[in-house]
């Protein structure tokens, strides 16, 4: 009977009697859930166009924030004043770094694995997982690093909304992600919905046989998709870095990724900002309000038995393409 | 030449369907085991055994398990590390309740753990398939990993939150704990391994092996055949995770000797499921070459690199090591997508029509 309270009433009492600390919980869920759709962008844009389920995409979010401090550092070292000049000359020569990065990808993993089981390509992304952790050490070091956020002219500290009877308080920098993140998805929806590298690449993902018989180059999409994967991981690194700092185990928050993804569909950009907000929210409520019932640190895998309820209804996820198999 | 089947008739239905038709193979075969029950343990260093030969057999067990899985009922599993932990865990448990009973039978017995959590976990797979159920299992490794930090009880609630393996004999000789030696140790394990692979063989040969591949291969099609799905897929998930789970307890009393939950985490999923693709999905001598290549590649780098240049500092050796495991892994993948047994079968292809092309 005490359990039961425990768990069906207690947590909406505290919530009603509380609910500035319910509005500081919610806020906090959407923020996260915000960078996890943004991690969960980058494996659609990848799966959508190639079919491969790339592990990697974790490992690149770490490692275009790396490659942007390192510039940065390296830039100061050469003599470039720091400030806001050398900052975003760093942000330039990272997306030049990305766009080697999809190039090389594609070139030397890609291509001779055409035409293999999704397995083996997944099985690839994490050799070249593995690749790029020791290369990521090689190049910068292991330790962590802080990010340049104020050198971005990104905004720090926080806002004190008196509201509810209480304060929600809301970091500058995440009102900041939650805006980027808009404007990213915009950007790419516009992308892919207008212009003519968007409309080749939604006939790759329809079809690759298809849309080679119409001359569209494989090689070249796909070079244009890890690009654009890359970017979304260097927009997630500053973000991520800025609210803690750029390390190897930001390569973590990939895993939490993964149930944003069967949550939304694999092959939907919309599925995975749904996906990414009900995770975060549901994780942090659950955390916050049913976490101390069963000894805490229930994040981490509380996202990913959301996901899998929703996923016993619509086994495509909330928005993915519907299956249909023939024989 | 070397390797040739003729003149090696079969006169019944027994000898033609044997899992070693030939008789080259069955030679081979037994030199091979030979070599690993008598001359390894009385030649070979206390040091290899425990350091080479013990780890790639636990890793082979653990890779047959996920190997049924995935390679042969062609569901892709990432919560291998978690089933090993349950095993490793059950097997603690059983053996400090009971000490009396002797613990060979309970590594066996905490395999029967890990499959009653795998059909639990397994339950998704009635639904949902492909990636969407890998991501699905990652659902048991984090909760399992949380399960082992989070529940004092699974290890007598000692303070170190580790599981310390005692001291169990078998035949009046420790087999267990820091006095047992390792050719014992390697003995022990190498007869449970040879054993359960034995047992793997006959079942994948089999007509449940069969399901299972027509399940793999396409499932609406073996439905339509009148195989049964549900069934068929946990019975798939339940042996596999016993194989994890009794790696799992092998890998903790006969190889650690203590083991915090950290080591059942995903980065052991991981290696496994290399393993079972470098080795060869639905291969079993492939889960072998797949746990010795994988095991083995990052000592013999680091070792390489150590040799090569003193100046090199450790820390860069492991950074090398890394980047190096990972275009191997890529390289491998391109060279060979269907594994190492697949070389194996090649080779043997090779051997048979040598001089000749073909």
């Amino acid at each position: 009977m005490n359990l039961l309270y425990a768990v069906f009433v207690d947590p909406f009492v505290q919530m009603g009697t509380a609910p500035d600390l319910l509005a500081q919980t919610l806020w906090e869920g959407l923020v996260a859930g915000v960078l996890y759709a943004l991690i969960a962008l980058g494996f659609v844009l990848i799966f959508k166009a190639s079919g491969v389920f790339n592990f990697a995409q974790g490992i690149m979010v770490v490692f275009a924030a790396l490659t942007l401090v390192g510039v940065y550092e390296t830039l100061g070292r050469w003599g470039v004043p720091p400030g806001a000049l050398a900052a975003y000359l760093a942000l330039a020569i990272s997306v030049v770094v990305m766009l080697g990065l999809a190039v090389l990808v594609e070139r030397v993993m890609l291509r001779p694995l055409v035409n293999q089981p999704d397995i083996i390509l997944f099985m690839a992304t994490f050799g070249l997982t593995y690749f790029l952790i020791g290369l990521g050490e090689l190049t910068f070091g292991g330790n962590p690093k802080r990010m340049i956020a104020d050198e971005l002219y990104l905004p720090s500290g926080t806002y004190d909304i008196k509201m509810l009877g209480g304060f929600v308080s809301m970091q500058k920098i995440d009102i900041a992600a939650v805006v980027i993140v808009s404007l990213m998805v915009a950007i790419l929806s516009f992308f892919f919905q207008k212009t003519r590298i968007g409309r080749a690449l939604r006939a790759v993902a329809d079809s690759h046989k298809a849309a080679l018989s119409v001359g569209i180059s494989l090689e070249q999409i796909w070079v244009v998709v890890w690009f654009a994967a890359g970017i979304v991981a260097l927009a997630t690194g500053i973000m991520w870095g800025a609210r803690s700092e750029v390390s190897f185990s930001l390569q973590i928050i990939a895993l939490k990724a993964l149930p944003v993804l069967i949550l939304g569909g694999f092959t939907s950009i919309p599925g995975a900002i749904v996906g990414g907000l009900i995770i975060g929210i549901g994780e942090k409520i659950g955390e916050f309000y049913w976490g101390p019932l069963l000894g805490s640190g229930i994040e981490s895998w509380l996202a990913y038995v959301i996901a899998l309820a929703f996923l016993l209804f619509r086994p495509q996820g909330l928005f993915g393409e519907k299956i249909i198999e023939r024989i | 030449m070397f390797y040739r089947e003729a003149g090696q008739f079969k006169t019944s239905y027994f000898a033609d369907q044997a899992v070693f038709p030939i008789r080259q193979d069955r030679i081979g075969l037994a030199l091979i085991l030979g070599v690993a029950f008598v001359i390894l343990p009385l030649t070979a260093s206390g040091f290899f055994l425990s350091v080479v030969m013990v780890p790639v057999l636990i890793f082979a067990l653990a890779a047959i398990g996920l190997n049924i899985l995935t390679g042969y009922a062609g569901l892709v599993s990432l919560g291998t590390g978690g089933f090993m932990g349950v095993g490793a865990f059950a097997c603690y448990k059983l053996t400090t309740l009971f000490p009396g009973v002797n613990v060979i039978v309970w590594i066996l017995a905490s395999g029967l753990f890990a499959s009653a959590l795998g059909i639990l976990f397994g339950l998704p797979s009635l639904r949902i398939k492909g990636f969407y159920l890998a991501v699905a299992t990652l659902a048991a490794q984090f909760f399992l990993d949380w399960a082992f930090v989070r529940l004092p009880w699974l290890v007598n609630n000692n303070v170190s939150g580790a599981i310390e393996v005692p001291i169990r004999t078998l035949f009046g000789v420790a087999v267990t704990g820091p006095t047992a030696t390792p050719q014992f140790r390697y003995l022990v394990i190498l007869s449970i391994v040879t054993l359960l692979t034995w047992f793997a063989s006959n079942l994948v040969h089999g007509r449940i092996g069969r399901s299972w591949m027509a399940v793999r291969d396409m499932d609406l099609a073996a439905e339509l055949i009148g195989i049964e799905l549900p069934g068929t897929k946990l019975l798939a998930f339940a042996v596999s995770s016993y194989y994890c789970g009794v790696a799992g307890a092998l890998m903790v009393f006969l190889w650690y000797g203590s083991a915090e939950p950290g080591v059942f985490g995903i980065d052991l999923s991981f290696s496994i499921l290399f393993m079972v693709i470098i080795g060869g999905l639905g291969s079993l001598i492939g889960s072998f070459f797949g746990a010795a290549l994988i095991y083995g590649l990052p000592i013999v780098l680091r070792g390489t690199l150590n040799a090569i240049g003193a100046q090199i500092t450790p820390a860069t050796v492991e950074h090398l090591t890394f980047m190096t495991v990972g275009a191997l892994i890529i390289l491998f993948l391109i060279i060979e997508p269907s594994g190492l047994a697949r070389l194996w079968q090649i080779g043997k292809q090779k051997l048979r029509v040598w001089p000749f092309p073909y």
